[in-house]
């Protein structure tokens, strides 16, 4: 070869510095982080916690609002908060430790409580990518649920109390293209195959290969020779059952040869094909939840403020319809043999998913003419990683919290059969948080008022619980633990429930990996956590 | 001083609660007073191994759950790419010992702790350093030094009559994670699960064919592996071992795995994946980080002052998909080779036909032993005799002889012991060999 030897990229500071997390979302996904906006309500142990998971990895901008000053307690428990800063302002003092995590992030904030800025300037908020309150009052989490949900940006709303912890998120629709999936089963089309596919596969006949050609086949070919081969003894019918499949893999083990000794042994590729049998022999169906995505309204009747996801489905959607299924993932999983085999299978799954998706590239191209939308709103590039991942697509739609407060009583009766459900956690915090609300004071604040606490708590999460028709009783040790607590928030707990609402809220910003759904309780006197759909 | 107490007193409001007043789901045993922070403040040191990732986290944990007695110990200096998570290290101290800049970072910002770093590897330290401890907290990405440290701290308990001495037990609390992949597990040495008890949950570490790397490669990993494996030790572009750290020597097998790739078709050969494969690079968020040290931290809370049953012994954490948590009681191996006191046994079907390089290959491959380069010596006539060892390049050269040899030519007789050093453990094992030809004629 005349072309001169490859060099190696030089690669930048950042890349260096977030090199282990971009093996997670890629350089796409840092580019969504880098862009974000988060604004922290009440700079808590948890508060702050969350901010530095989030503030590492890279986002773009926080801003924080609080009106407390740092407290002696706040010390004990904040790491963002020293002892010298006692009496300042929160905001300011976790402002300020925070940004010295790191130089690339943007940070300020308001010495003013989410009430009085609720107050003054309703759309301080909106232009945020993302919002999270910890330690919120009803006061302050109803109305801000209701204006956050108008104004379509997401919300995560936390507590930390004792060994308790919760996390709530509303998002109104959130769409996923990268889930992720631990286990995904490769994309084969035996059953099927396209023109080029079909020619390829039937050039090898199994039969007629010597030994060392024998060993060089890839298991996809052996197995799409025995998938006809089993058709041909039963009048064209594809291998459905398990008999089916058991009976081909029968045909593989008797097809093994001899070697040189006379001993008969099945080669490395064959056995690989009778692994492949169960996956490979699949038909490829359109998954249902799929087929829900492309028959959502928002797929089905695009608008101008229709986003590039609904718009790449509508663009799918019509592939889907004129081939009746979907593009190839176009990707192998690699297979014991020589290279040009391989490579050459591998190259016609290639050259189809880079079809279909220019494809549908081209679909997209006329529907945001016709729509009348800016034409570079989505790249080629772009459809193409939306292709390859279409069979991991994901909608989430979302519930407003005020609406469960005031509208709708949530249907806890089902979770509250199992007497040792973490659902009584959450009838516990939604009481902690009325009692906040009533007294202005954590219930067990004070030494001596623990057992009074503990009355008035039953009190009134028992009349949540009538007010809700449930019938079951809360144990009075679930009441009686979150009064011990008095308010106390831990510091290891709140770490814990940092690590994890950062999370949360990075799926959100990048659009990858499947959020929760919606509701979150940890209870670390156990080590254990549950979540609910409320 | 009257007043800084107060002052102090106020500070740990929040963890007074918990450790003064009694609660319902609190362990049997708890005894709610004053005491008890005062007996975390100042009377209970706390190991933590490794100040990467966890390590930092683990730090801050502990220290704000009133732990102001720690020493961390880890041989890593720091370098850029920690910075996404390793949240005490700022870029001027690139290059710095980790367990220096974490406890200096520390003691300056949480007011009358006292951390004590060590820049030195674990196996530096012998037994008196750590029986110190009232508990050891492990934030490691390394299996081997896992195993190390649970061997050091099994060796460190005591029986009487046969009877485990609960006063000699140092608890061991083990994090680990990978992407948004984590687990926490809670190990009492000699009573539950040890590392080694369960070491077949440890996967073991992807390796290719070398065939498939010399003669029909098919992944952008192979071409990778070619350049790494076949070229660099015949081309020597360096005239040095391969350094993943060394951008001179990632960019050199960056070209040639290109080279080979183009040469076969191969598409996916990128400067990450080529970092990723030289340096087995594991993934890696401050997030995940926060969650499972945070778990380890409230572990040891709770083992230190009683006040709820610990985690029964082992939790998986994982938040790919939505967040899920699991706990599971892991099971102590009846005849576990670290923590079990049941003397090993070697069953050799024909000891004229097997031969030593055998024994060692079942060492390193058996998932039950798992071990790097194990050092194999012998008694005979009550001399010490070596019988192979790679550690030392004389001994290996003088031993090397004897891989070949069969355990017969070697003198070794039926019910003869084995003592079997290695990397995974502080101390050496010992294998008494068992034929099932009992009668073989010695010669
Ligand atoms: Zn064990």
């Amino acid at each position: 070869m005349a072309s001169p030897p490859p060099k190696s990229p030089e690669q930048t500071e950042k890349s260096k510095k977030y090199d282990r997390q971009l093996r997670l979302w890629g350089d796409h996904g840092q580019v969504l982080l880098e862009n974000a906006k988060v604004c922290l309500i009440n700079a808590t142990t948890l508060g702050a916690e969350i901010l530095k998971s989030l503030i590492l990895p890279g986002i773009g901008a926080f801003t924080i609002v609080d009106g407390e000053t740092v407290t002696e307690e706040d010390t004990g428990s904040n790491f963002f908060l020293d002892y010298d800063s006692v009496g300042m302002p929160r905001a300011r003092v976790a402002t300020q430790s925070l940004l010295e995590l790191n130089a690339d992030v943007h940070g300020d904030y308001i010495d003013e409580t989410p009430e009085h800025i609720l107050s003054h300037t309703q759309n301080f908020f909106n232009k945020f990518n993302i919002v999270i309150g910890t330690s919120l009052p009803e006061k302050v989490l109803i109305p801000l649920s209701k204006h956050l949900w108008e104004a379509n940006v997401p919300l995560i709303v936390c507590r930390s109390i004792g060994f308790l912890g919760y996390i709530r998120l509303q998002v109104k629709e959130h769409t996923v293209i990268e889930a992720h999936p631990d286990n995904e089963n490769p994309d084969l089309r035996l059953i099927n195959p396209w023109p080029e596919l079909k020619v390829h596969l039937e050039k090898t006949d199994i039969s007629k290969l010597d030994n060392k050609e024998r060993s060089h086949v890839p298991a996809l070919t052996i197995l799409y020779y025995f998938i006809k081969k089993f058709q041909e003894h039963n009048n064209g019918a594809l291998p459905r059952s398990r008999s089916d499949k058991d009976e081909i893999r029968k045909m593989i083990q008797e097809s093994a040869v001899c070697d040189e000794n006379g001993v008969q042994i099945l080669e490395d590729n064959f056995q690989e094909a009778i692994h492949l049998v169960n996956i490979g022999i699949n038909p490829q169906i359109i998954p249902t939840q799929l087929k829900k995505i492309l028959e959502d309204d928002c797929c089905t009747h695009l608008t101008q403020d229709s986003s590039p996801f609904w718009i790449m489905c509508a663009g799918l959607r019509e592939l889907v319809q004129a081939e009746e299924s979907l593009p190839v993932r176009g990707t192998l999983p690699d297979m014991a043999s020589d290279s040009g085999s391989y490579i050459a299978l591998q190259q016609i799954y290639q050259k189809k998913a880079l079809s279909q998706s220019e494809f549908v590239y081209r679909r997209v191209c006329q529907i945001v003419t016709d729509l009348g939308i800016q034409q570079d709103i989505i790249s080629e590039q772009e459809v193409k990683l939306f292709c390859k991942h279409c069979s991991e697509l994901y909608v989430m739609r979302g519930s407003c919290i005020a609406d469960e407060y005031e509208k709708n009583s949530p249907d806890l009766s089902v979770y509250l059969e199992d007497p040792d459900s973490l659902m009584f956690s959450y009838v516990v915090l939604r009481g902690l948080e009325r009692f906040l609300g009533e007294y202005n004071v954590y219930p067990g604040h004070l030494d001596d008022q623990v057992e009074p606490d503990v009355l008035k708590l039953k009190i009134i999460t028992g009349k949540l619980l009538s007010e809700w028709r449930c019938t079951q009783i809360l144990r009075d040790e679930r009441v009686h633990e979150v009064c011990r607590y008095g308010g106390a928030e831990l510091h290891s707990v709140s770490a814990v429930l940092g690590g994890i609402a950062a999370h949360e809220a990075i799926k959100l910003l990048t659009h990858q990996y499947k959020p929760l759904n919606n509701t979150f309780i940890y209870d670390a006197i156990t080590s254990s956590s549950a979540t609910y759909t409320l | 001083m009257a007043e800084c107490h107060e002052a102090d007193q106020k500070r740990w409001n929040n963890l007074r609660k918990v450790l003064e007043r009694a609660g319902p789901f609190c362990h049997p045993e708890f005894e709610h007073d004053s005491d008890l922070l005062t007996f975390i403040l100042t009377s209970c040191p706390i190991l933590i191994i490794g100040a990467g990732g966890l390590g930092c986290e683990l730090l801050k944990d502990l220290v704000l759950m009133g732990f102001q007695q720690i020493h961390i110990i880890d041989m890593d200096t720091i370098d850029l790419s920690n910075l996404n998570r390793q949240f005490l290290f700022r870029r001027k101290d690139i290059g710095c010992s980790k367990a220096e800049v974490a406890a200096a970072f520390i003691n300056k910002r949480v007011t009358n702790c006292q951390i004590i770093p060590h820049f030195c590897k674990i196996q530096d330290k012998d037994e008196s350093f750590y029986r110190e401890f009232c508990m050891i907290v492990c934030g490691l990405d390394s299996i081997v030094a896992r195993r190390w440290i649970n061997g050091m701290l099994v060796s460190l308990l005591e029986y009487e009559d046969g009877v485990l001495k609960t006063t000699s037990i140092i608890p061991l609390v083990d994090g680990g994670t990978e992407g948004f992949k984590g687990n926490a597990r809670v190990i009492l040495p000699g009573m539950s699960a040890c590392v080694e008890c369960t070491l077949d949950l440890y996967p073991p570490q992807i390796t290719y064919p070398l065939c498939t790397i010399a003669n029909t490669p098919r992944l952008p990993e192979h071409c990778i592996e070619y350049a790494k494996v076949m070229l660099w030790p015949k081309e020597n572009p360096f005239n040095v071992p391969l350094d993943g750290d060394d951008p001179q020597h990632t960019g050199w097998i960056y070209e040639k795995s290109l080279e080979r790739a183009l040469e076969f078709n191969i598409p996916g050969v990128t400067y990450r994946l080529v970092q990723g494969v030289i340096k087995n690079i594991i993934p890696a968020v401050a997030s995940t980080n926060a969650v499972i040290a945070g778990i380890c931290a409230t572990e040891v809370f709770k083992i230190a002052t009683n006040c709820y049953v610990p985690l029964k012994n082992y939790l998986v954490f994982n938040d790919v998909d939505g967040i899920y948590t699991y706990t599971y009681e892991a099971e102590k191996k009846e005849n576990c080779l670290v923590c079990s006191q049941i003397p090993q046994t070697l069953t050799i079907p024909d000891p004229t036909k097997m031969k030593l390089k055998e024994i060692i290959a079942l060492f390193t491959e058996s998932s039950q032993y798992q071990m790097k380069s194990p050092g194999l010596t012998t008694m005979i006539d009550g001399k010490s005799k070596t019988l192979y060892m790679s550690a030392i390049k004389s001994i290996e050269e003088r031993t090397r002889k004897n891989l070949n040899k069969t355990l017969v030519e070697l003198d070794l007789r039926d019910g003869c012991e084995i003592l079997v050093a290695d990397a995974t453990s502080p101390n050496t094992m010992v294998v008494r060999l068992n034929y099932l030809s009992a009668d073989v004629e010695m010669k």
